[in-house]
């Protein structure tokens, strides 16, 4: 039987009650979402904390997708299966709908949260890809109120490691909305619901005439965090959608990911995937972007 | 601690250690051993249970979660001796070989056809794709929640 060790279980009732504990109790607290990553994890002894702060009950409070001018916003306690149904998302980002569509199944997609997946920050994790590829920047809340915006590349420190620290808490995460947008998400898994072996993401800004005015692919579970890569906008930027520009950009992301062989893949056929994945969705996400 | 939640329409008070996982609570504490116990990591669905209605995986919900909320178990799918139409679909179709994935198959295809009365085949397999079957029954399964639904 796994169990967790023991810790004392306190339970959120608002954001600044939950940042109050947080900055009470220290690194020996962490807060618990949905619970599918840190409860496993705690389960086989990988982490342990003193006190879990519960903060389902601030899913009145976190649970939402609002869109502002230029903007859309995301609570950190939006669940998957809100993500996954919101036709707003789907129509301002696709991206969404193709991502949730492969992330776990339906009974975990009922529990776990946008901000969970993000601050477990595990290389393979998918919506952190899809937040790298729309150039998200995450909301966080410290004691007093104070909060400050940091992009995904700030957000992520390293694997398991953010940049919200001891009394913080994510509470947003803001996306940008640009006119003439695409965005596509493709993964390539053992079986139904399981981690990626390679994912990857494609969000394209078509100009009046037809070229590329900007383009962004975030990848998975090829590297230490999920990672945009500049050299593939660059590349893309200022030209005519064509099948040999996005062969040019699965190239680059084949050469420029940093895979490593394991039980779910080879080094070779992880850089495979990701050139092949890059093509794939910049073609959707352009031709979605011209609909 | 103490925690409070409503279990098949009865409230039920426990003290427990904040690490009790619910699947745990229900079998040992509450002895409602319908609730069946496998993977222990959210992969398998044997131990769903509705929480407010929706499947949840209880190996990986605490006991503390629940309070407050309520719980339904496949103890409390039939109404008296009335079964749910979901357990009697899944006798006349034979959805059921060994029966371990059973509780948990019934209450997310109740789960389903709460929210969608009508589910295609591809929305039922699709509900039911984070649970497994390692009889392999699946297409019993799915032909024993059509039943339900027809018979609802």
């Amino acid at each position: 039987m796994q169990v967790p060790a023991p810790f004392e279980y306190e339970r959120a009732t608002s954001v600044d009650q939950a940042i109050g504990l947080l900055e009470r109790l220290g690194s020996s607290a962490r807060l618990v979402a949905g619970g599918h990553s840190l409860l496993p994890m705690m389960k086989l002894r990988l982490a342990n904390f003193e006190y879990l702060i519960d903060i389902n009950p601030l899913h009145d409070e976190l649970g939402y997708i609002r869109s502002q001018a230029n903007e859309l916003r995301i609570g950190a306690m939006t669940r998957h299966r809100e993500l996954l149904e919101s036709d707003e998302l789907a129509a301002a980002f696709p991206i969404f709908r193709d991502a949730e569509r492969v992330i776990a199944d339906p009974v975990v997609r009922n529990r776990g949260t946008l901000g969970g997946s993000l601050c477990q920050a595990d290389p393979s994790e998918d919506l952190s890809a899809v937040c790298t590829t729309l150039d998200a920047s995450c909301v966080i809340r410290g004691p007093g109120g104070a909060e400050r915006v940091v992009s995904m590349e700030e957000f992520h420190v390293g694997p398991y490691e953010t940049a919200v620290g001891d009394g913080e808490m994510l509470i947003e995460v803001r996306f940008p909305v640009r006119a003439n947008g695409g965005s596509a998400y493709q993964k390539v898994e053992r079986r139904a619901g399981d981690w990626a072996v390679v994912s990857a993401g494609a969000a394209v800004w078509l100009a009046a005439d037809g070229t590329i005015a900007d383009a962004r692919v975030g990848l998975a579970a090829v590297g230490p965090n999920t990672t945009g890569i500049p050299e593939i906008s660059e590349a893309l930027r200022g030209h005519e959608p064509a099948e040999e520009l996005y062969e040019r950009a699965g190239a680059i992301a084949a050469r420029v990911c940093d895979p490593v062989t394991d039980q779910r893949g080879s080094e070779d056929y992880k850089r495979h995937l990701a050139d092949e994945l890059t093509r794939r969705t910049l073609r959707t996400a352009v031709e979605r972007a011209r609909s | 601690m103490q925690v409070t939640m409503t279990v098949n329409d009865v409230e039920v008070t426990r003290e427990i250690e904040g690490r009790l996982l619910l699947v745990h609570f229900l079998r040992d504490v509450l002895s409602l051993t319908g609730t069946h116990w496998g993977c222990d990591t959210s992969n398998c669905g044997t131990c769903v249970v509705l929480l407010d209605g929706e499947p949840v995986k209880s190996c990986t919900v605490l006991a503390a979660m629940a309070g407050g909320h309520e719980v339904r178990t496949v103890e409390g799918l039939a109404d008296g001796a009335e079964l749910d139409p979901i357990q009697e679909g899944f006798m006349q179709c034979h959805g059921l070989q060994c029966g371990f994935c059973t509780p948990g198959m019934m209450m997310t295809c109740r789960a389903l056809l709460d929210n969608n009365p009508d589910p295609t085949d591809a929305e039922i397999r699709e509900a039911i794709s984070g649970q497994i079957c390692r009889c392999t029954g699946y297409a019993t399964i799915v032909r024993s929640v059509r039943w339900a639904s027809v018979h609802s």
